[in-house]
């Protein structure tokens, strides 16, 4: 797989002063969907709309598809679809033309039934000849991914598309994103929603206050969350791991209260009977077991965090 | 260069256009007929001619002139203006278009919009008084060149205003006063002298003179004159225009 889309040191700061994005690198693999989470304000749409063509960046260099989105804007900006996140439709006009004026501002010739197709595939091809404003709230969003792919784009952005989304319609929005990628598009989408990354995404980056703190697999992430924990809270302080347990890495709580165990729940066996029994026979006594499985949204609030 | 896009964007503004045609056409028909009323038939019987030229037929460039400027500067702000106001502008930024193409689409929309308006008056004008037209080729030169010039400003008005009410103000304030003392309906010769000269810092004199002289062949100032003052008009909006593309001062940070 190569990137279809390129982010190198770039840099964004306003005229007054604050940095919206400080340096941010990512390569964005052909036919990847990569989920892009972070709090409100960490700059998810700032670099989406850098690397749309909204917003001028301060320094570094995007492309996309080998084209440089300043110096070679026309090819750069044909290869992307951008559908933002707020609904922004002119409400006089009907879907229909609404989406063919999207394909004529892309420079592309007018191709009705190619249009068609595309509100079938979105559950709107019978509302083509309504006009937008008597469109219900999802509906309007589906025009906007329609306009977004009415010249047949090969990278498509989703600004939080299921921002205030009711629960049935985001699963709705996931089908809709699933098919897109299996016609070979590559999506880039940001949320705040963790289910959203771990339902839809192949790669998950996280981003905070300009930067990108951790971009990796959903699977390795997940592999990661599939590792628990169990805390063992002993009657009596010990002031080190006895010899007889070494060989299941615990670690000790500064107050020698409590040893922590991690391990896979995946895994054939766990070896907490095991760890149990030699427990007891280090003569260790045991107040209190509980276990704790670490999620994506742990991660996430933990690098949000840090960086806080 | 992306003539799709132009076409699409000019298209699309013409459409809004006729799907309002009534609003469109029949206000300014009916306000010229208004003035034919008031100005040509109350105000006119009580002087004879002006320059030779009835007062009825005077009044016909300056009143196409006053809807022309105005329409064209509000088709033009309003059409830029819009996306703006309701968000639909990210799709123009996000488009392989230039910032020209973009002006093309929106200022060639408004000013045909501006022209079609002028020739209705003009037509109007038949209706109500007699009058033949001097210089045929010179009069639409000037109706399309000011069709154009004040769509450019109306553009630059629209990119600059932040909210309805400077969207109007300067058409409002600017433009109206400016017409109306700019000699639509008198012959500035009419003025006492001090303000004859001040008039000629107008630069709408020049315009309206130009257009009259191209239906009487007799003007205020002379023809040269009023070529120079459109075309440095024109070539003022462009310049703002260009720095605006340079800088994305108001829709590109």
């Amino acid at each position: 797989m190569s990137a279809i889309v390129s982010v190198r040191n770039l840099r964004k700061a306003y005229a007054g002063g604050f940095e919206a994005l400080k340096s941010i690198n990512l390569d964005i693999e052909e036919g990847e969907i990569l989920a892009l989470l972070g709090p409100n304000g960490a700059g998810k749409t700032t670099l989406i709309s850098t690397i749309c063509g909204i917003t001028v960046p301060t320094s570094g260099t995007i492309t996309v598809g080998g084209h440089d989105t300043q110096s070679d804007f026309r090819a750069a900006r044909n290869l992307i679809g951008l559908v933002p996140q707020e609904v922004s439709l002119e409400p006089f006009e009907t879907v229909m033309s609404t989406v063919s004026f999207s394909r004529g501002l892309f420079g592309k010739p007018r191709d009705d039934g190619y249009i068609e197709r595309i509100l079938d595939q979105l559950s709107l091809g019978d509302k083509k000849n309504n006009k937008v404003m008597t469109l219900s709230g999802g509906m309007k969003r589906r025009v906007l991914i329609a306009k977004a792919l009415s010249h047949e784009p090969r990278v498509l952005f989703l600004d939080e598309p299921t921002a205030g989304v009711d629960v049935e319609l985001r699963k709705d929005m996931w089908e809709v994103v699933a098919g897109l990628k299996a016609s070979g598009v590559t999506i880039i989408l940001t949320t705040h929603y963790i289910e959203e990354a771990e339902a839809i995404a192949d790669r998950v980056g996280v981003i905070s206050k300009g930067e990108i703190l951790l971009i990796e697999d959903k699977a390795h992430l997940m592999a990661q969350m599939g590792k628990k924990q169990l805390k063992i809270e002993l009657a009596q302080a010990t002031a080190t791991v006895p010899d007889a347990l070494k060989g299941y890495e615990l670690s000790r709580a500064d107050d020698g209260l409590t040893l922590t165990y991690t391990y896979d729940t995946k895994g054939e066996r766990t070896g907490i009977t095991t760890l149990l029994n030699d427990l007891q026979k280090a003569g260790l006594q045991m107040k209190d077991i509980r276990t704790e499985q670490s999620s994506l949204e742990d991660i996430f609030v933990g690098l949000v965090k840090e960086t806080a | 260069m992306n003539l799709h896009a132009v076409r699409t964007i000019y298209v699309t503004e013409m459409r809004r256009f006729f799907r309002t045609i009534m609003q469109s056409l029949i206000s300014p028909v009916l306000s010229t007929s208004l003035y034919f009323v008031v100005f040509g038939a109350a105000i006119g019987s009580r002087i004879d001619t002006v320059e030779g030229v009835s007062y009825g037929a005077f009044i016909v460039p300056g009143l196409i002139m006053l809807s022309v400027m105005t329409q064209a500067t509000t088709n033009a702000s309003f059409g830029i203006y819009f996306p703006k106001f309701i968000g639909t502008i990210y799709e123009l930024l996000s488009a392989p278009v230039s910032f020209l193409e973009i002006v093309a689409g929106y200022v060639g929309a408004a000013a045909t919009k501006a022209l079609f308006i002028g020739v209705i008056i003009l037509i109007t004008a038949f209706f109500f008084v007699d009058i033949q037209i001097a210089h045929p080729v010179a009069m639409v030169a000037f109706l399309i060149l000011t069709c154009f010039s004040f769509a450019l400003l109306g553009f630059i008005i629209g990119i600059w205003a932040g909210n309805f009410e400077q969207l109007q103000i300067i058409p409002l304030l600017i433009i109206t006063p400016l017409v109306f003392l700019g000699g639509s309906f008198y012959s500035i010769t009419m003025l006492p002298p001090v303000w004859q000269t001040i008039t000629l810092f107008n630069p709408v004199v020049y315009l309206i003179s130009g257009f009259r002289w191209s239906f009487f062949g007799t003007a205020d100032v002379g023809i040269a004159f009023s070529l120079f003052a459109i075309a440095l008009f024109t070539g003022i909006c462009l310049t703002v225009i260009w720095w605006i593309f340079r800088t994305g001062w108001r829709i590109r940070q």
